[in-house]
């Protein structure tokens, strides 16, 4: 691996990929070296994913979200670079999948994951669904934080993200598999009222089971979750900042981006 | 062998496609459906084992946690099993209309491992349970499950199998080039080539082609027609905007003519030129106008209408209606990058009966559902935030619906100028050209008919956001490597516009079979109109054009070479060798016959209701909220994604719980910038009846004051126009046209603030039994503003219990237009609020200076309800009380509380101060000299209660059922 002084992080897009930007930007301002890697430089062996730390894959419409929602990229990243994940994530490093990214880690069977990954494919054990309200929605929620992923350290009790999806319920393949998630620790996310009681819709904006809004796998050092961390960045991202009497600067997402530069930082670097 | 693929959800998982449906079916009174499936079809085409389907289901089409598969060998539906318990139908797409999902399935297959997949076709199939009649069975299907214009029933299924309207595959046709007999012409003959062809040229115009013709010694192709008749479209070339006009007007009472020549020129780009901005980069002549926006960037903004499209197709309308605006970004200069949107839509009331619908039109419901949802598909798709909007109702936009689209856009300011170089070549990049909406410019340039929906299906299409948004990933980085020396998109017109205005000045030379195609069996001449959607077209330097097409590769976008640039002043086109059209380029632009229209301008007299006076004005106010263009568009909004790109500072909803109505929407562009743009619109239909002039000025005051409420200034706003008028051949409807471009001009100019773009539709008149409704002249008035900081931008909703409410301006008597007249039996009056410039403007510029030194907790204009309606959603926005005395607002008329308090006057906001900045407030205030009085607190308990002039409560009510009044009417959900 080429040597840095900063953390690398590949957020990888392709077409469709929409929030590649504002997800680079936030992993940029803690002093990560960011590059925006279009999935076909991974195919054609122009970029390595071995040369970074962190795998971004951030939200939007890949391929439309046709058939559903990830489906395609899924497969692209289970049938073509399946190997390079697991030495990836064998290795220690660290992935988020945000919205479309949750999407396509679920889908590919990279979440909830295997601790110690056999050689077998990779399964798809869990998925997220058109919402029950059947449309898109943007609106946001409150989120109970739980786990002990890298990622969600020092974060509040409760946070506010917002969500912004049409296929975003959660819905584990069998009991077993929910049963497993929750005894590993593996849900980092679940949605809540506003004062961490049990939600109804729309605080839980899609029906998901469990009210799971993200999960981690067993290491917790891959997450992904339907909620946007990069559009509570900044204070002004907040819908209700001008009610605030202290501005702050940073919203409550900005530390699950610091998290993973300073996890990068301690161990790689 | 070929496969038919059915997916459904598995018993117990809950299906919200098939709810939705049958909600839309009990909208239509049928109440027999019990339950709705959807089984998703897809037809795959090649030679495909079955090991391979087994893998395609369960890895590819099915969710195998939540859905089930089932194949078989054949296109063919197996037979329906006679069922009582429902009825199958199938829909699919007609053939030639785009369907995303064929070509990203495709692509999914061929990851597989599957190379022998070779079409993929898809359907949807309703399960309707329940007793349904036959008859019933019909009007679902019409009404909630297809659109004929661009679907169809499958056969087979135990429905009635409906023709193909449209066959794509006609093999093996001639180039052999056609001449069109119109030498020889006499009037009457060539009346019916322009009609026969869809020409939509007059019969002025079409005898001065006849001439240069004559002259040249030969007969026109149908392709130089076609580029002639698409050159001058109303829709390209805005005929009646740049044309003379003879107006004549009552003033008074006496009757005055003037000639008007050019009434753009003479009105709003008049106003600019005077008002000479210098942060004005790029006006009226690009795809959209810029402004600066920093030292290094700047930011360009257009907004267009796609009415007709709308009214026939809505989702298909309004979804390329937005893939068309944000192409206009990205041809902006060298390419901006789009960074919001904004939408507007006018539509016949939702709750209309279906018995009052003329002929031929969609329920304006349905109109409303799909609209909603071709915004929110390609919006949300591209990745850009819809971050603001207006909906308007009225019964005439029954058959014209209008659906504005807007865009911003963000580029480096060494990027705004464009220039094309004599040999550069000419690239078309992006989606593939089909049969798609031909004779779009054209059609949108005539009144719709009951037979519209038949004869100009080919002008209705569907968009592609994937395919957009992969140009754009191409272009900017083309763009930020200096690949290409000019751009435009591809719109109304297709290659004929795009590249006949890039070669406008040099000549342009193209080899149309270089154009590639979706399928075979295209004419040369709609090879060059057709419309088909997500294409760019750029002149680029030979010595670039090997790296410009590899970027577009990287991104998995075609791009190809089709011709050039050539100084020969001539517009020639080829196919397959065969010349197929040579016109003068200085005839296409300039060699039109200059048309006088006649225009006459009389105000009409409008009954004034007589309201008793009351007491108890809870349910006026009650009644006000829930009008529909008054209440919550929470339903609509929600839909669309406005925070996407990260740059969202003021939301389209605020407030505690996030629910309020907020004024100009604010984006920072630039991420860790704190400069922003913030984006209103002004529109108002109901002044417009009553004088075009004052809902013009009112439009243009609105669209400022929304911006000054979120913590703008004046003289860093930019305006648009957009005229959505009816028949403008008709004396009558120019009249009001005039009318309102007079006032562009007069307040534009008295705001100091420029017109940067502009856009007309005309025409939007729906002809049924030879009576014409003509929808309201309606005019949109869009604002930009640059922000410096966007961390003293200010919202509408309440604060802090304590904190004092001011009313800033002078409220009069003008209830003319007003909704409490509308309330009142739809009454519309006469005294329409008039807009005092010179008043106005100190108001702005003072209560600039407040929110910049942040001495206002909140802000909120009064427009559409008033003073009442402005006061609730500030209340019940935040949660917080009311109490008020309307005996000490500023007001000037007959004394009486329902005037006050709903008054539409221009010009007026109220304000929210601490306590502890009342003095600095009110000294800044009356040092500038604006009208304002302290009226009332803010409450910690939930009442609003206002005193009426006789010292007792007028209004004393719960904030609940004011939310509940305003939030009701457009909960569709």
């Amino acid at each position: 691996m080429a040597k840095s002084i900063k953390p690398k992080v590949m957020v990888l897009r392709t077409a469709g990929t929409n929030c590649d930007q504002e997800t680079g930007f936030a992993f940029s301002h803690f002093g990560a070296k960011v590059n925006l890697v279009h999935i076909n430089k991974l195919l054609k062996k122009e970029e390595k994913l071995a040369d970074y730390h962190i795998l971004a894959l951030p939200g939007g419409f890949t391929y439309g979200d046709d058939i559903e929602s990830g489906r395609i990229l899924a497969n692209e990243l289970r049938l073509f670079l399946s190997e390079d994940i697991r030495r990836f994530v064998a290795e220690g490093k660290l992935i988020i999948g945000i919205c479309n990214g949750f999407q396509v880690l679920v889908k590919a069977g990279f979440l909830p994951g295997e601790a110690k990954p056999s050689k077998k494919e990779y399964q798809q054990e869990t998925t997220l669904i058109t919402n029950d309200s059947g449309k898109f929605e943007d609106r946001w929620t409150y989120l109970r934080v739980s786990g002990e992923s890298v990622w969600t350290r020092g974060l509040k009790d409760i946070v506010y993200f917002p969500v912004a999806h049409a296929e975003g319920k959660f819905v584990a393949g069998s009991a077993k598999v929910l049963k497993r998630l929750q005894a590993q620790g593996q849900i980092a996310f679940r949605y809540c009222a506003p004062g961490g009681a049990q939600p109804v819709y729309p605080e839980n904006p899609n029906g998901s089971q469990d009210h799971i809004a993200g999960i981690t796998d067993e290491t917790g050092h891959i997450l992904g979750l339907m909620p946007h961390p990069e559009r509570h960045f900044l204070f002004t991202h907040h819908p209700s900042w001008t009610r605030q009497a202290q501005k702050a600067e940073w919203g409550d997402g900005a530390q699950i981006f610091a998290n993973g530069v300073r996890y990068v930082q301690n161990k790689f670097l | 062998m070929n496969w038919r693929i059915e997916i459904q959800y598995k018993q117990g998982v809950f299906d919200p496609l098939g709810e939705s449906v049958q909600k839309f079916i009990v909208d239509l009174g049928i109440t027999s459906v019990s339950r709705i499936d959807v089984v998703y079809v897809y037809n795959l085409d090649g030679e495909i084992s079955k090991s391979e389907v087994e893998i395609i289901c369960r890895q590819l089409l099915a969710d195998t946690i939540t859905q089930k598969y089932s194949y078989s060998a054949s296109r063919k539906q197996k037979a329906s099993v006679p069922d009582r318990e429902f009825q199958a139908v199938e829909i699919a797409y007609n053939p030639g209309v785009m369907d995303p999902v064929e070509q990203s399935t495709i692509k999914g297959i061929r990851d597989l491992g599957v190379a022998a997949i070779e079409s993929v076709s898809t359907a949807k199939k309703y399960l309707i349970y329940g007793d349904v009649s036959r008859k019933e069975m019909d009007r679902i299907v019409e009404k909630a499950l297809s659109n004929k214009l661009i679907q169809h029933v499958v056969g087979d299924t135990v429905y009635a199998q409906e023709k193909i309207p449209l066959s794509i595959q006609i093999e093996g046709r001639q180039p052999e080039v056609i001449s069109v007999e119109l030498n020889a012409a006499g009037d009457t003959r060539l009346k019916k080539i322009s009609q026969e062809g869809q020409l939509f040229l007059n019969l002025e115009e079409m005898k001065t082609i006849q001439e240069y013709f004559q002259k040249l010694g030969r007969n026109p192709t149908d392709c130089e027609l076609e580029t002639i008749a698409q050159t001058w479209s109303e829709h390209c070339f805005h005929k009646t905007f740049r044309g003379n006009i003879n107006y004549t007007y009552h003033d008074g009472g006496t009757v005055k003519t003037k000639k008007i020549k050019n009434l753009l020129k003479s009105t709003i780009v008049k106003a600019t030129q005077e008002i000479a901005k210098p942060w004005c980069l790029s006006v009226f002549h690009d795809n959209a106008g810029v402004i600066a926006f920093d030292k290094e960037d700047a930011i360009c903004f257009k907004v267009e209408t796609h009415n007709h499209p709308s009214a026939l197709e809505p989702f298909g309308g309004a979804n390329t209606g937005i893939g068309g605006v944000i192409r206009d970004t990205m041809g902006t200069g060298l390419g901006a990058k789009p960074i919001c949107n904004t939408d507007i839509f006018c539509f016949a009331p939702p709750d209309m009966s279906f018995k009052d619908l003329p002929e031929g039109t969609l329920h304006p419901k349905r109109i409303m559902k799909g609209v909603v949802s071709g915004v929110r598909d390609y919006g949300n798709k591209m990745g850009i935030p819809t971050v603001n909007g207006a909906v308007l109702f009225d019964p005439r936009f029954v058959g014209n619906p209008l659906v504005y689209c807007g865009n911003v856009g963000i580029m480096p300011r060494d990027k705004v100028a464009k220039k094309v170089y004599q040999g550069d070549l000419i690239v078309v990049v992006g989606g593939k050209t089909g049969r798609d909406g031909i004779h779009g410019a054209t059609f949108s340039s005539g009144e719709l008919t009951e037979d519209s929906s038949v004869i100009s299906s080919g002008a209705v299409q569907i968009g592609d956001p994937i395919q957009e948004k992969k140009v754009l990933d191409g272009l900017l980085q083309a763009r930020d490597k200096n690949l290409y020396s000019a751009i435009t998109d591809c719109g109304a017109g297709g290659l004929s516009s795009a590249v006949g205005e890039m070669g406008k000045d040099l000549g342009a030379r193209v080899d149309l079979e270089k154009v590639p195609l979706k399928y075979k069996g295209l004419s040369y001449t709609e090879i060059w109109i057709s419309e088909s959607q997500e294409r760019m077209v750029l002149s680029v330097p030979p010595a670039k054009k090997k790296k410009l097409l590899k970027v577009f590769a990287d991104e998995n976008v075609e791009a190809t070479v089709i011709g050039e640039f050539t100084g020969t002043q001539r517009l020639e086109l080829f196919y397959e060798g065969a010349l197929v059209c040579d016109l003068a380029m200085d005839f296409l632009h300039d060699g039109d016959p200059k048309i006088t229209k006649e225009a006459v301008w009389k105000p009409a007299h409008h009954k004034t209701p007589t309201i008793k006076r009351t007491q108890d004005l809870n349910p006026a106010l009650l009644k006000i909220l829930s009008h529909y263009n008054v209440c919550s568009k929470e339903w609509i909004i929600r839909q669309y994604d406005h925070e996407v790109q990260g740059g969202s500072v003021i939301k389209p909803l605020v407030g505690v719980k996030t629910d309020g109505p907020s004024d100009a929407s604010v984006v920072a562009p630039k991420p860790g910038s704190s400069k922003g743009i913030a984006v209103s619109n002004g529109i108002n239909v109901r002044f417009g009846m009553i004088d075009p002039y004052w809902m013009a000025a009112s439009c243009i005051d609105e669209a400022l004051r929304q911006i000054i409420a979120v913590g703008g200034d004046v003289s860093s706003i930019a305006i648009l126009d957009n005229f959505c008028w009816g028949n403008p051949d008709k004396p009558d409807r120019l009249g009001g046209l005039v009318r309102a471009a007079q006032a562009c001009y007069v307040f534009a100019k008295g705001y100091q603030v420029p017109f940067i773009s502009g856009k007309d539709s005309l025409y939007n008149e729906y002809m049924q039994n030879n009576r014409s409704i003509s929808i309201p002249g309606t005019i949109l008035i869009s604002a930009i503003g640059i922000l410096d900081d966007i961390h003293r931008c200010v919202t509408m909703d309440f604060k802090k219990p304590g904190n004092l409410i001011y009313v800033i301006g002078t409220t009069y008597q003008e209830m003319g237009g007003s909704i409490y007249y509308d309330t009142n039996a739809g009454a519309l009056g006469n005294d329409v609020p008039q807009v005092k410039v010179k008043t106005n403007l100190k108001t702005f510029n003072a209560l600039s200076r407040l929110t910049s030194r942040s001495l206002v907790r909140s802000l909120h204009d009064c427009s559409e309800g008033g003073l009442g309606v402005a006061l609730a959603e500030m209340a019940f926005s935040s949660g917080l009380g009311v109490t008020l005395k309307l005996d000490a607002v500023s007001y000037q008329g007959d004394r009486r509380d329902d005037y006050i308090l709903f008054s539409e006057s221009n010009g007026r906001f109220i304000a929210e101060v601490d306590p502890q900045d009342k003095d600095e407030f009110e000294a800044l205030l009356r040092k500038a000299r604006v009208d304002f009085s302290l009226a009332g607190k803010v409450e910690a308990t939930p009442e609003f209660v206002l005193y009426g002039l006789e010292q007792n409560p007028c209004i004393n009510i719960y904030l609940e059922d004011l939310k509940t009044a305003w939030q009701k009417p457009l909960d569709f959900s």
